[in-house]
This record gives structure tokens, C-alpha cells and sequence, in this order.
């Protein structure tokens, strides 16, 4: 069942939250395949849909092949297009996320992330999210059920950009956001329409005048400056993305920026973190703190594009980085964003000493002694200079 | 002459299920009610009756709650991912043709996001015996209407009536070249428990399509009082064994499902015919 929600407070899951958000887009189409954790989300938009709240036409397809590929020929014929999915779904999704992203459709997807399988496995890491990271989508990651809720908007807007027009993913940590009931602020009907405006594509399907085609055949003499253009929307997608979270702030209140800094300032030590072990990492720098250990967080939004000046600007102060992935790359040189952080971090003249610590696969807690732990390694790290292992699995 | 207490005995020697299980596995995940378990206690009953040994069986599944059952078992397993059960026996079969390969599908699994697998596996007519447990919904995602939910039925994703046409296994199985097609149901055990044992001995591809119910989710939502009423509705009352029908006025049959063996024909199983070819050229070769 759908939870009615009003303006104003009121506790929602993360999924039923998007779910919300998805009913006050209410999008021309969403088609979908369920698959926990995220099933919940299209489950209370069929509530939507079914009592007439939206105008979508939900395709309740029979797999996520289908379910993409539908959403993509609708966004090729004008339409406005969300869907939700998982795991296994956003790796059944993959050559389709191409397709979306290489024929330029700002559809927009709510991953709630799950480890893929073998050996199955239904609880929370980004292995699903970070598989699809250079698939050409915008990826907006989401610490609170509240932030996930302002993603969708801000992604659609993001996604939609005249000068981006890529499909954007918000990611939120299955079970732990997907399923846990927050108090959060939702916004009204109008407020949310003011801010997403309406939609019109820059080429239909449906134009008969114009007769646009998608994806044709591209030779080796023009598939590369198509990829050129595709990459420069990235690029470009960085700036569209300061200006619709500052629009948001100013519209709501409620500030976002690229990422997040917790009493990063003075750090000597910190650790950088995705969704939502970022809450429990500030438990454990306010603890340190209030022993004098000058420790701090950087919490990434989005990451595609990756914002990496602004990152190895806001880190430079410190001496040393723990870079926390929930997901390995299995290149036996870590974790996705301790790749991406570390490289960011290489032009500055004097760079912090950089580790990494894969933890939480499959769901497994990450508690605030292990932040405290890994901080207390970077500290060491800080204080000596020294890195003794680069690469490493906690919470075993 | 055996004395009346003495049959006594012998009929209530009880079935040493524990022999085919992982017992340190139970509790399985299944809700009071569902279909499932009685499946799985037809089918090692069946496996005993074959006379099949555990180390030469390798159960396949997909994902689902059906798909669960490999869990439970002392077989060799492979828990797959949703829809590619027959893809994933196709290649365990290939690769060891002495092994028996048992399926054990959903209806979501083998006719939804695996339905392109179901027809090849069947086309080729590779021998592996394939459960597919229809309960005419997706249990483990929470009730969303799948390939063989009736017309108007409630789901999740059809509150006001599926408009859907269903599947029927069995046809798809037959049309696609499998050469032994049944059906059976959870209600009807002991004819389920021959179906599944004919099949299992049967060379090639054996579709047995197993109508069970969902009680947490499709009985629910389409208002069953409980799953045994799901039980005596749908698969006592909505179904009527073949050999049966034969006999029966057509204003009998109107609705009814029909259960037991549908169609076995012989056909060259795939393994061995790429075992033939080889052995073919190669001797051609010398
Ligand atoms: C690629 C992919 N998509 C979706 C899922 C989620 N999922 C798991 S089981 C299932 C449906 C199961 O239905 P069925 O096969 O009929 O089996 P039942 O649970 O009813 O026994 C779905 C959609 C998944 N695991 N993988
Ligand atoms: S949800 Fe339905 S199919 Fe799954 S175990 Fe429960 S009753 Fe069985």
C-alpha cells in the first residue's frame, strides 16, 4: 500500500519516499521489473497510478531488459521516464544503460543498492551502481531517505539540463535507507512543478516533421565525435549540477552541494564515504573529536561526473585519507572511489597519504568503532607519513 | 500372506526425507501453506522411486522463492540468477552428460525473464527434467502478476484486474519440441510424485508444469479464505487428470485444467547427438 503522505513531516521509508517523489514528477511513463530491495518503489507508484493520482502509464514488463528498453523507446519518443531497480536488474539493464546514456535520454533511475550476486545476496554495497559508473549516466548517491527524496528531483532537473540531456541514477542504500522510516520534510505538488518545469524533448519519435532517428549505424568516421559529445555533456553536467542544487537551496532551504564536508576544515585525518555509512562515520568524528583527534569526512554526491578539482581541493588540508568503497573493483588495487579519489588527488603539490578500506559487502554492519578504527589508522598514517597496507577489507 | 498389521507396518514405514535433505539448512524460508514444500517432498520421493543416487544429481535453479529449493537438498547444487535456471543446466549438462539435471523454476523465473530459455532448452531437447512451480504469481518480490496470472486476477502491479493474457506451460513446452510434457499439481501428491518420476525417466527434455499455491500473496489478494481453500479451488476443483477427461462430456472440462502425463514422444536428446557428430567426424578423420 501506498503511504499517503502530506506536506510537511512525515515518516516514509526510503523507498516510499522516492516513490512519492516519482508521483509528484509524475512522469509520462515508468516501466519496470520488481526486484528487492527497490520492488517497493514501483509498488506504491502502482498504488499511484492505479487510483488515478498520476497520469503515467506504467509497463510492468517482464524483466529489466524489457523494462529499460521501454523507458528508452518512450524517452525516445518525447516522454518524460522514470523506473526503479537493483542489483541484478541494473546489471540486466547494462546494455541498454548505453543505449540511454549514447542516445542521449535524460530518463531517470532510482538504484537502491544491493550486491550482486554470485553467491546471491540481497543486502546493501554499490557493486550494482559502481558496475555502472562509466555507462554514461549521471549518478547522484543519497546518505538519508530526506536526500534521496531532493535527488530525484534535483536529477531529473540535472538529466533534463539543456546542456546535459543524460540519464541520471540516484542511489540509496538498500535496506538501510530503502527500508528504514525517516522523518522527512516533503515538498508540495506545486512547489515540486515550479522547480522540475516541464519537459520537451529536443528530438521525438513523434515528430513527424523532423523524422529524427536514435542510434543509427556509426562508422569509424563518426562514432568517436559522437562519444566526444556524449563525454563533453559529462563534463558539462558538473556545472548543471552546482546550478540546479543551488536553485534547490534557495527554492527549499535545504543546501547540497557536490559533496558533503563534516568538520573537514582543520582535519589532519579523513574519511571519505558514500550514502549512508557516512551518518555512522560522523558519529565516530564526533567522538574522536571531543579527544582532540582532528579527524573530519567527505561524503561524495555526485559521483558521475566526478568532481575531482573540488575534491582534491577540499582534501588537500589533510595529511591522510582513508577512502572507504562498499564495492571492490577485484583489480587488486582497490575499491572504485579510492581509485577516483586517489587520482584526483595526484596534481596537488603536496598530497595527503591515501589508503583504502573496502567494508560492508553484502550488507555487513559498518559500526562506528570501525570508522573509529580506520580513523585512528589515517591519524597514524598522518603522524608518521607511512601507509602500511594500502588496500584492505574491514568488517570481517 | 502378510498379516493385516503387518501392511500396517510396511505402509507406515515413513519416508526417510532426511536421506535427500541438508537438514542443518532448515528451516526453509516458505510461509504456511505455500506450495512449494509439498513439491519438494513429491519430487525426492520421485528421485527414491527412480532410484537415482544424490552425488549424480545437479539441481538448478533460478531465483524465487521456489527457486530456494536447491538449498534444501543433498544434491550437487547451482542457485543461478533469475530466468537463466535452463541456461545454466544446459551447461552442466553439456559438460557432464552422465548427470541427472533437475530445473526447479518459478513461473516468473522460467516463462517471464527466462522464457527465451524455455523454448531453446526445450527446442534442443536437451535432457534435463524442469519443475516449473506455477503459482501464478512473483512470491519473493511481494505478488506481482507473472505469465500465468489468469485474466482479472488481483496482483500488486494489477489492482484492478490483470489484462494480461496468461501462459500455459505446457503448450509453450509442447510448441517449443519438449519431448515429455505434464502436469500436476500440489494438491494431488501421489499422482504428482509418478508424474515427476516419469518424467526424471524420461530422455530428453521433461517439462513438468506444477500448479501450487501462493497463499501470502495471490491467495490474499484474490480474496482464497486460506491456501488449503486455494488448494481445493484451484488445483482439486480447476483440474481433471487427462486419462479422466477422456471420458467426460465436454461441459465437464469447461475451465478445467488438465493434469498427468500431456505428451512424450521419442526424439534424439541433444547431448547425444553432439556426442554422435563428434565421434562421426572423427572417425571419418582416421
Ligand atoms: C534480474 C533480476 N530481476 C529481478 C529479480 C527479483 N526477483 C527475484 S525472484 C522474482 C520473481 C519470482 O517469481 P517466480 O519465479 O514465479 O517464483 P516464486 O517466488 O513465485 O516461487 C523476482 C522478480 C532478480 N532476482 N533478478
Ligand atoms: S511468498 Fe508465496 S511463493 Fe513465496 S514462500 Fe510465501 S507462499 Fe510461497
Amino acid at each position: 500500500m501506498a503511504i499517503t503522505a502530506t506536506k510537511g513531516q512525515t515518516g516514509l521509508t526510503g523507498n516510499s519516499a522516492v516513490a512519492y517523489a516519482m508521483k509528484q514528477v509524475n512522469p509520462d511513463v515508468c516501466a519496470a521489473y520488481p526486484i528487492t530491495p527497490s520492488t517497493q518503489i514501483v509498488e506504491d507508484f502502482s498504488g499511484y497510478v492505479a487510483d488515478g493520482e498520476v497520469t503515467t502509464e506504467l509497463i510492468t514488463v517482464e524483466s529489466e531488459h524489457s523494462a529499460m528498453s521501454a523507458c528508452i523507446g518512450a524517452a525516445a519518443a518525447g516522454a518524460r521516464v522514470m523506473t526503479a531497480t537493483s542489483s541484478q536488474g541494473l546489471a540486466l539493464m547494462w546494455e541498454m544503460l548505453y543505449i540511454a546514456s549514447g542516445m542521449r535520454l535524460p530518463i531517470v533511475l532510482a538504484n537502491v543498492n544491493r550486491a550482486l550476486s554470485a553467491p546471491i545476496n540481497i543486502h546493501c554495497d554499490h557493486s550494482d551502481s559502481m558496475g555502472a559508473r562509466d555507462s554514461g549516466w549521471v549518478q547522484l548517491y543519497s546518505e538519508t531517505v530526506q536526500e534521496a527524496y531532493d535527488n530525484v528531483f534535483m536529477a531529473l532537473r540535472i538529466a533534463e539540463h539543456k546542456d546535459v540531456l543524460l540519464p541520471a541514477m540516484v542511489c540509496l542504500d538498500g535496506f538501510i535507507t530503502s527500508h528504514a522510516i525517516e522523518n522527512i520534510s516533503l515538498l508540495d505538488d506545486q512547489e515540486v512543478r515550479q522547480f522540475i518545469g516541464s519537459y520537451s524533448a529536443k528530438a521525438s519519435l513523434l515528430d513527424i516533421e523532423g523524422a529524427p532517428t536514435f542510434g543509427a549505424m556509426t562508422l569509424p568516421d563518426t562514432y568517436i565525435e559522437f562519444k566526444r559529445q556524449q563525454s563533453e555533456a559529462m563534463t558539462r553536467a558538473k556545472d548543471a549540477a552546482i546550478e540546479v542544487m543551488k536553485d534547490f537551496g534557495k527554492r527549499f532551504g535545504r543546501e547540497y552541494g557536490l559533496f558533503e564536508t563534516y568538520r573537514l576544515e582543520d582535519a589532519e585525518a579523513a574519511i571519505v564515504v558514500l550514502n549512508s555509512a557516512a551518518g555512522t562515520t560522523k558519529v565516530a568524528v564526533d567522538a574522536l573529536r571531543k579527544e582532540g583527534k582532528k579527524v573530519g569526512l567527505l561524503r561524495p554526491r555526485l559521483f558521475r561526473p566526478f568532481p575531482w578539482q573540488e575534491i582534491a581541493e577540499a582534501l588537500k588540508g589533510a595529511k591522510a585519507v582513508a577512502v572507504l568503497d562498499r564495492a571492490d573493483s577485484m583489480n587488486a588495487f582497490g575499491g572504485p572511489v579510492f581509485s577516483e579519489v586517489r587520482s584526483a588527488l595526484y596534481d596537488l603539490d603536496s598530497r595527503p597519504r591515501v589508503m583504502n578500506r573496502i567494508y560492508g559487502l553484502g550488507g555487513r554492519d559498518y559500526k562506528v568503532k570501525d570508522a573509529v578504527e580506520v580513523f585512528n589508522e589515517a591519524l597514524k598514517a598522518a603522524e608518521t607519513g607511512r601507509v602500511d597496507t594500502l588496500v584492505k577489507y574491514i568488517t570481517l | 500372506m502378510s498379516t493385516i498389521a503387518e501392511k500396517k507396518e510396511k505402509v507406515s514405514v515413513p519416508f526417510d526425507y532426511n536421506k535427500y535433505l541438508r537438514p542443518n539448512k532448515l528451516p526453509h524460508i516458505w510461509c504456511p501453506g505455500c506450495g512449494h514444500g509439498i513439491v519438494l517432498k513429491a519430487l525426492l520421493r520421485a528421485i527414491d522411486r527412480a532410484g537415482l543416487e544424490k552425488d549424480n544429481i545437479c539441481m538448478v535453479s533460478g531465483i524465487g522463492c521456489s527457486s530456494r529449493t536447491p538449498g534444501y537438498v543433498d544434491f550437487n547444487t547451482l542457485h543461478t540468477l533469475h530466468g537463466r535456471a535452463m541456461a545454466f543446466a544446459t551447461g552442466v549438462k553439456l559438460a557432464k552428460p552422465e548427470l541427472k539435471v533437475i530445473v526447479i523454476t518459478g513461473d516468473g523465473d522460467a516463462l517471464a525473464i527466462g522464457g527465451n530459455h524455455f523454448i531453446h532448452a526445450c527446442r534442443r531437447n536437451i535432457d534435463m527434467t524442469v519443475l516449473v512451480m506455477t503459482n501464478s504469481t512473483y512470491g519473493m518480490t511481494g505478488g506481482q502478476y507473472s505469465p500465468t496470472t489468469p485474466l482479472d486476477a488481483i496482483a500488486t502491479t494489477s489492482r484492478y484486474g490483470n489484462i494480461e493474457p496468461p501462459f500455459d506451460a505446457c503448450e509453450m513446452a509442447r510448441a517449443s519440441g519438449a519431448t515429455f510434457v505434464a502436469r500436476g499439481t500440489a494438491y494431488h501428491t501421489i499422482e504428482l510424485e509418478r508424474t515427476i518420476h516419469d518424467a526424471l525417466v524420461h530422455k530428453g527434455t521433461s517439462i513438468v508444469d506444477v500448479i501450487d499455491a501462493c497463499p501470502t500473496y495471490f491467495g490474499r489478494a484474490n480474496k482464497y479464505k486460506s491456501a488449503t481453500h486455494m488448494m481445493e479451488l484451484i488445483e482439486k476443483d480447476g483440474t481433471v487428470n487427462v486419462k479422466q477427461a477422456e471420458k467426460l462430456p465436454p461441459e465437464k472440462l469447461e475451465g478445467k485444467v488438465l493434469r498427468g502425463v500431456l505428451h512424450k514422444v521419442e526424439r534424439p536428446e541433444y547431448c547425444e547427438q553432439y556426442e554422435n557428430l563428434i565421434m562421426q567426424k572423427a572417425a571419418a578423420k582416421k
